[in-house]
């Protein structure tokens, strides 16, 4: 039962040949069975999600109308806010931060009928491509689970690999669905930026951050996007414009199909064997009718530079607020302030003037040792670039320079896209790696966003779908590889089609790993 | 021997929009509320929330711009200010950095009694941004807790920043009160200083007529200023305090950057804020939350064809239509429009605006000031104080009993018929006058003789008996027809 797609367990439960409390039941056993392993999960509430199943069911029985998820269970990645219930961001600044709200994502998936089974790991604020930045705990991939299941939203893809969850939602700023969707061998879809309300998301980087869809299929994908897409007056960067029915529009056939192969994305740095898996996929299309074409992005070169200013200039921004004030973490004060005491003293005896006049006022330290506290290395790490990239004097050099970029990057998308529907190629350069593998080398780690940052500095769509496993020869086990599709902005429903195409003629999207 | 010098002073004038709801939230911006009721998501700051932006508070913006003469730009945006501070619950300030809503207008200030000749204050910008929080500093219990208070945070703000053209305390001053006046006719903020909705920062900084040419002395901005006396007043005393500090250690604006002093008014005087807060780096830069904000020239063409007539046309209105001094519209405008509208009703319907400008001016104003009333508790109407004004204005009864009938009708909340029977006051008639002053003039032959010597204020001892014969003897009439007698006799 739980090898079987979403849309598969939903037409189930609609003729009521499954009911939605032993389907979410199900995948609680699954994850009491095998979370210890894989630790997909930061919080499970078994008892919430059944009363919540049984409530769905009970509804159905009486004949009432039902919401579009009509009792499936869905994952959420631990940056949503969830109303009264926990949601950390993977920080330890926000451990026992419990909203007094729920995003707009959340309420969707409420309205539409679905059980929310847990809240996912991550990196900490969503920075880092293998969750080894969660202040908890190291999520596994399932395939091995001496690998990384890729990052951020790793929890949000690794429960899916553990079908341990049918349905998951992750946040996209540089790469973090696609890449732990690629490593996972699961769906997942970056929407164009604006199509999915962020109101309630935890903002790591503003301008980039965009919630999306994590499934097995593409369908799976579309159902769920169906239902988190859409306007809110509450989100003043969410575009308002309709949302197609994805679901409806899947399975049209495409004519004259055109795709782009971005020159610049076959370079050094490629693993050889997911280019072959990637250039395998290209046949594919191409047995189904589709031309491909040479293509470049020749200011993608600059993409990982451009990003690493801009997602770090909006995170010092945003995270400001994490000081031990108003809500989240704050440092031992009776601590704090005996050892301000003792520094006082210990400069009045010395009669260091200079040293008392710069000595913290209670207040100041009391943001310094909160925030040293409360942050893990690589969320200090942003928050210093971006704060010294927006400092006087540099903000012209670095952060408006970045914005310029940015806009040119863009002009190669829209230039792009005026000779192909889409752009493929690799998800990520190279397979998962191990875990501590790259924890030492931040810059290893920001090269895995390569090929994905682009979409999310232009706001394009994204997708990345799985298109084949590596033979095991140098990994040890098979592991999976993801293909990324790019689409114009507000595309979805003609990449979904594209995705769903492939899995038409494919069956990667079927294989699991073995638990 | 000292040197000359002029004082230089630009404000920056922070005014609280009179919208129902915040500048990104739908939170009250109701003043006095219990600490911490008027707070949602957004404007505390809570994870995951954005703002949204308040159209009603950008148009009292754009109105008031438009009212100062500034240019609108047809594209601005929302940029973040970023400091920590406990009443800043997100670790930044939206507001508007490089591209305001509005720049480059001017605001004109004259004085009717004339200590400066009218001139125009420029303004820079004037831009929206989000109130902060208070902070509050509970020291009972010897304990010195500081308590937060976020009701206010997210009211929306219109920061009108002056250049730093006005070269007296007194223009400043004026300044001050022409914008308030002009803000309060807009009806866009209330303007109430002790509840802050209207907060003024000054610059300020003196040029000095030095032997080789003009010295300025490194500017300062005061703050605490929390009327527009403790402007003057610190204002004046920075000017001292820069010119004594000049001449001790020679510092100009080339070699000390601007500093912030903060006005103590029982002190009468300014003292430095702390350091770290002149040297912050505000890291601003686009709120990625918001969009930016475009307004076709149209709507600014829309807005500015609905404004209402503004204190400075109206006070020149007033001069032209009714033919009264600038002092006397002055002070009519200055009372708000209720009372201009009155005064226009007194004036039309007696036909005399002159007499009526006096009246409004002098007895009304009195007694709103005496009674510490407004003027929609004043008990006469218009139409009722006209009626009297046009009896003044038409002979019909002299100016120190017009004023007993006033004071009536305000008393007993009569009309001027009711009053002057009252007081029994009625026109003599011409022949009766005329016998009163012929029996005078031939019982006073010496009174006569006095005249006829030339010694004209004589004829007042007559005015007095007159009075006694009959209250409503005219004084001006019996003068006139006393003298007249005079003159005839041989
Ligand atoms: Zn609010």
């Amino acid at each position: 039962m739980l090898a079987r797609s979403a849309t598969d367990l939903l037409r189930d439960l609609s003729v009521r040949k499954l009911s939605s409390v032993e389907l979410t039941q199900a995948y609680l056993d699954q994850i009491k069975l095998y979370d210890g392993q894989v630790k997909a999960f930061l919080h499970v509430d078994p008892a919430a999600a059944l009363a919540r199943a049984k409530e769905i069911d009970d509804r159905r029985a009486a004949g009432k109308p039902m919401g579009k998820l009509g009792g499936l269970p869905v994952a959420i990645k631990d940056v949503i806010c969830t109303k009264g219930q926990k949601t950390t961001c993977g920080s330890k600044m926000l451990e026992n931060f419990v909203p007094p709200y729920d995003a707009t994502v959340v309420k969707r998936l409420k309205e539409a009928d679905a059980v929310l089974i847990g809240k996912t790991n991550m990196d900490e604020f969503a920075m880092g491509g293998s969750t080894e930045n969660s202040a908890f705990f190291k999520t596994t991939n399932p395939w091995d689970k001496s690998r990384v299941p890729g990052g951020s939203s790793g929890g949000a893809a690794a429960c899916l690999a553990a079908s341990m969850a049918p349905l998951s939602i992750g946040t996209d700023t540089g790469g973090s669905i696609r890449q732990p969707a690629a490593f996972c061998g699961v769906t997942g879809l970056k929407p164009t930026y604006g199509r999915v309300s962020r109101y309630g998301l935890v903002a790591f980087a503003s301008s980039l951050d965009q919630i999306g869809p994590m499934a097995a299929t593409a369908e799976d994908a579309a159902l769920l996007l169906e239902v988190l897409a859409g306007h809110d007056p509450l989100d003043s960067t969410s575009a308002n414009i309709p949302t197609p029915e994805y679901t409806k529009s899947l399975s049209q056939p495409f004519q004259g199909l055109k795709l782009g192969l971005v020159k610049e994305h076959f370079g050094p740095g490629l693993d050889p064997e997911v280019e072959a898996a990637v250039r395998e996929a290209v046949k594919v299309y191409q047995s189904l009718g589709a031309t491909v074409k040479d293509i470049s992005l020749p200011h993608s070169k600059y993409g990982i530079a451009t990003y690493y200013i801009i997602a770090p200039s909006e995170a010092s921004s945003n995270l400001a607020r994490y000081d031990g004030v108003h809500y989240g973490y704050r440092t031992d004060e009776k601590q704090m302030l005996a050892e301000l005491a003792a520094e006082r003293k210990s400069l009045e005896a010395k009669q260091d003037e200079k040293g008392l006049k710069n000595l913290d006022t209670a207040l100041i330290r009391l943001y310094r040792k909160t925030r040293a506290e409360g942050f893990g290395p690589e969320v200090k790490r942003r928050i210093m670039l971006g704060t010294y990239a927006l400092s006087a004097g540099y903000a012209d050099k670095y952060y408006l320079q970045a914005l310029k970029v940015r806009r040119l990057i863009r002009s190669d998308y829209d230039a792009a896209f005026q000779e192909v529907d889409f752009i493929i190629g690799p998800t990520a350069p190279n397979p998962p790696f191990k875990i501590g593998e790259k924890s030492g080398d931040p810059l290893a780690m920001y090269l895995e966003d390569l090929y994905t940052v682009t979409a999310n500095l232009a706001g394009i769509a994204g997708i990345s779908i799985p298109c084949g496993l590596t033979s095991g020869k140098t990994t040890g086990s098979p592991l999976p590889i993801g293909l990324q599709i790019q689409a114009r902005p507000f595309d979805e429903d003609r990449l979904l089609r594209a995705a769903a195409m492939f899995q038409r003629g494919t069956d990667w999207h079927t294989k699991r790993p073995n638990l | 021997m000292p040197h000359s010098y002029d004082l230089i002073v630009g404000l920056e004038v922070h005014v609280q929009l009179q919208t129902k709801s915040k500048l990104f939230c739908r939170c009250s911006t109701k003043f006095g509320g219990p600490p911490n009721t008027q707070t949602c998501p957004v404007c505390i700051g809570m994870p995951g929330s954005l703002p949204v932006m308040n159209r009603e508070a950008f148009r009292l913006g754009l109105k008031t711009a438009i009212a100062l003469n500034c240019e609108i730009p047809q594209f601005t945006k929302w940029d973040r200010k970023q400091y920590y501070y406990p009443d800043l619950p997100k670790g930044y300030q939206i507001s508007q950095y490089d591209l305001p809503m509005s720049q480059n207008g001017w605001l004109e200030i004259s004085d009717p009694k004339k200590e400066f000749a009218a001139k125009r204050i420029g303004i820079i910008r004037a831009h929206l941004e989000e109130d902060a929080g208070k902070s509050l500093h509970d020291e009972e219990h010897g304990k010195a807790d500081t308590r937060i208070d976020l009701n206010r945070t997210g009211t929306p703000l219109l920061e009108i920043v002056s250049a730093p053209d006005m070269r007296s305390t007194k223009e400043a001053r004026v300044y001050l009160t022409q914008l308030r006046l002009m803000l309060l006719y807009l009806g866009v903020s209330d303007c109430n200083m002790q509840e802050g909705s209207l907060r003024v920062d000054a610059n300020v900084n003196i040029h000095i007529q030095g032997p080789s040419g003009k010295i300025a002395t490194p500017i300062v901005e005061v703050k605490n200023l929390n009327s527009f006396r403790h402007v003057e007043r610190a204002l004046a005393y920075e000017a001292k305090r820069q010119y004594d500090v000049w001449e001790e250690t020679g510092r100009t604006i080339k070699d000390y950057p601007k500093q912030t002093r903060g006005w103590d008014d029982a002190a009468g005087t300014t003292l430095p804020q702390r350091e770290k807060e002149e040297s912050a780096d505000y890291r601003y830069f686009p709120d990625p939350d918001l969009v930016p904000v475009i307004t076709p020239k149209a709507e600014v063409e829309e807005v500015r064809s609905g404004l209402v007539e503004l204190p400075a046309a109206i006070r020149s209105r007033l001069e032209k239509t009714y033919g009264i001094s600038d002092y006397d519209s002055d002070v009519i405008v200055l009372q708000g429009l209720p009372f201009v509208a009155y005064f226009e009703e007194v004036a039309k319907l007696s036909g005399d605006g002159k007499k009526a400008s006096n009246w409004v001016t002098q007895e009304l104003l009195r007694i709103l000031n005496d009674q510490s009333i407004t003027l929609e508790q004043f008990p006469l109407t218009a139409p009722q104080l006209a009626n009297l004004v046009k009896l003044v204005a038409g002979g019909e009864i002299e100016i120190t009993r017009a004023k007993e009938v006033f004071n009536d009708m305000v008393a007993n909340r009569r009309d001027a018929a009711a009053a002057m029977s009252a007081l029994g006051i009625a026109k003599v008639d011409s022949s009766e006058l005329e016998n009163i002053c012929k029996e005078l003039v031939a019982a006073n032959p010496k009174i006569v003789a006095d005249v006829k010597a030339g010694k004209q204020q004589a004829i007042g001892a007559l005015l007095g008996q007159a009075k006694k014969r009959n209250p409503n003897a005219n004084p001006n009439e019996v003068r006139r027809i006393c003298l007249e007698l005079i003159a005839k006799m041989p």
